[in-house]
């Protein structure tokens, strides 16, 4: 009797439990659906009956006018030049930090440790890094402009640096035994060891590249610079964006089919994170599990 | 001093190594601070920092004096506690409820899913916003269509914070079970056992064993959240409200408000006086938390 009751229980207890997490899912994927959908609408349908989670009815004209405009392309050019790039950059500042400041016989190392660490607490705000990128560097309408401000992060170096400390010495003290220097010892010996921390780290990187707007916004003005994430948030803010891009095509600017025009251009600013993501995943999850307490 | 040079020369190489970052951390975040020099200054375009008057704390008073500047001090921090407590309450339930989810197939669908929002930018967010909440969008549609009044979710502001905080659990409470879950499955493993055979339901041992054992977790984590509680979401607001003077009673937070006064305002004074007013509070804020931290759990401090 004892145990029917308990497995009744038992079985209440997965319910909700599967439960729960279905729900959260479905909360997870909606308003990709709502994107989707409504990129394939006739855009007729959206003033009457809204935003749909299934076309009423199917039209690619969207996908039409998105993919025929030339600016579209321009921006992924530009999104994924300042993504590998940057993520390569970034790599180089990052590696070559934390690694040093891993080795226990740096004897200076806190001290470099605490002029990397201060940074995350203190800054100068704003409009200095505006003066200092728009003014001093000249950066204006540059594409590394999308680069080398954001290409160091000390919380990204600090995550790498805790993967380096749990590498064991042993590795690199033979090789110093055998007369190899720092930089061949990084290179040949601890990087090879190394690959889940700089797969975890470039992702992060490549991931703050990818989807990255705000230095778009402040210093870039060339439409021929305009990164993907920007070019997605101009849509949303003016429909003259969305008209140059129909007239490039020639559709008369009263029939620019607003509503799925936008969700189709973010259909194909989204798709390729959706599609290498699930390859991807878990080397998010072991980045954060390694530093995130203890950053 | 000869001590420094041998240290140096000894391990010249890993010095060297460090060099192109050190540079590039002295350019842009090092030299910036000098700038705030900004925020004691009437700065003009022409005269550059250095030459344009000092104006004492001329900046800082109109900061304080600005009309509703404090109720943006109180959003930043209410949108924030707001933020944490939910996306806390979320990421553990969540948590929870993966490590209970014995089919190994399901379990990593559901975290693959409920992850998921978090690589998505909020450009993209607010794109689909516009698409639920917007005048022809799915639940203003829904809602209409039920016979309610149109509730223009863009005009009104009091439906913000609730909205902000069933976003930043959409996109961050999955990614912030991850934590929890680890730290579950690093658990010792036969107090469950024992817990089983003394007859504990899974509920109980839920309530019983894992809660308890999450407390420390969840209580450091959120501490260290208090020192960033004056730093507002500029990505997620700007991104989904942009412009739209009519949210900003209840959105408009420091990092919306110093932006504009440099791009709208063109009021450089302030801007910087704003920065440097939130640094100083993050600052005393960090100190805290790492205070508190000490306390409760020397290991987990910063410094």
């Amino acid at each position: 009797m004892k145990t029917m009751k308990r497995s009744a229980g038992e079985r209440a207890f997965e319910i909700v439990v599967y439960a729960i997490a279905t729900v959260f899912c479905l909360f997870c994927i909606f308003p990709f659906v709502i994107i989707l959908a409504s990129s394939f609408e006739e855009e007729a349908n959206f003033a009457t009956y809204g935003f749909p989670l299934f076309p009423r009815d199917f039209t690619t004209e969207a996908y039409r006018i998105v993919l025929g405009d030339s600016q579209i392309f321009k921006a992924y050019g530009v999104t994924i030049f300042s993504t590998v790039a940057g993520t390569a950059v970034s790599m180089f500042l990052t590696v070559t930090m934390a690694y040093p400041i891993s080795l226990k016989k740096l004897k200076y190392r806190n001290v470099i440790t605490f002029f990397a660490y201060f940074t995350m607490l203190f800054n100068g705000g704003l409009v200095p890094i505006y003066l200092l990128i728009s003014r001093t560097l000249g950066l204006k309408n540059n594409i590394w402009v999308l680069i080398l401000p954001v290409a160091f992060s000390a919380w990204n170096m600090f995550l790498m640096r805790n993967f380096f400390q749990g590498i064991p010495k042993e590795l690199s003290e033979s090789a110093y035994i055998d007369g190899a220097n720092d930089f061949q010892i990084l290179w040949k010996v601890i990087l090879p060891v190394s690959v889940p921390g700089l797969a975890t780290i470039s992702l992060f990187y490549a991931l703050g590249y990818w989807n990255q707007w705000f230095n778009a916004m402040l210093y870039i003005e060339d439409a021929n610079l305009f990164p993907l994430q920007y070019l997605l948030m101009r849509m949303m803010r003016n429909a003259d964006a969305m008209k140059e891009m129909a007239r490039t095509i020639g559709i008369s600017v009263g029939e620019v089919p607003t509503n799925s025009l936008r969700m189709a251009t973010t259909v194909v600013a989204i798709g390729p994170i959706t599609l290498l993501y699930p390859y991807v995943q878990k080397y998010f999850t072991s980045g954060l599990t390694v530093g995130a307490i203890k950053g | 001093m000869k001590k420094v040079f041998r240290e140096l020369w000894k391990n010249k190489f890993l010095y060297a190594m460090t060099v192109p970052a050190i540079i590039w951390i002295c350019i842009f975040n090092y030299y910036p601070m000098y700038g705030i020099l900004i925020a004691f200054k009437d700065y003009s375009y022409k005269k550059g920092i250095l030459k344009s008057p000092w104006a004492g704390f001329d900046n800082f008073e109109f900061l304080f004096n600005y009309r509703g500047v404090w109720k943006i001090f109180f959003n930043t921090i209410f949108l924030n506690l707001l933020f944490l407590i939910f996306t806390t309450i979320f990421s553990v339930l969540l948590a929870l409820v993966f490590v209970e989810i014995k089919n190994k197939v399901y379990n990593k669908l559901v975290q693959t899913i409920a992850i998921f929002p978090h690589f998505v930018s909020w450009t993209v967010v607010a794109m689909f916003m516009s698409g639920i909440l917007g005048s022809s969008g799915f639940i203003t549609k829904w809602i209409v269509d039920s016979g309610a009044a149109d509730p223009m979710f863009y005009r009104n502001p009091e439906a913000w914070p609730i909205i902000l905080v069933i976003l930043k659990i959409w996109q961050g409470a999955g990614y912030g079970s991850i934590v929890y879950v680890a730290a579950i499955t690093g658990f010792d493993q036969e107090i469950y056992e024992a817990a089983r055979v003394d007859g504990a339901t899974r509920l109980q041992r839920v309530s019983k064993i894992t809660l308890p054992l999450l407390k420390t977790t969840i209580i450091m984590l959120t501490i260290m959240s208090i020192g960033k509680i004056f730093n507002g979401d500029f990505g997620m607001i700007y991104a989904i409200v942009g412009d739209n003077t009519g949210l900003y009673p209840t959105t408009d937070v420091v990092d919306t408000f110093v932006y504009r006064a440099l791009r709208q305002m063109n009021n450089l004074g302030m801007s910087t006086a704003t920065s440097l007013f939130q640094s100083v509070v993050g600052l005393i804020l960090v100190y805290l938390s790492n205070a508190v931290t000490k306390k409760i759990e020397p290991d987990a401090a910063i410094f």
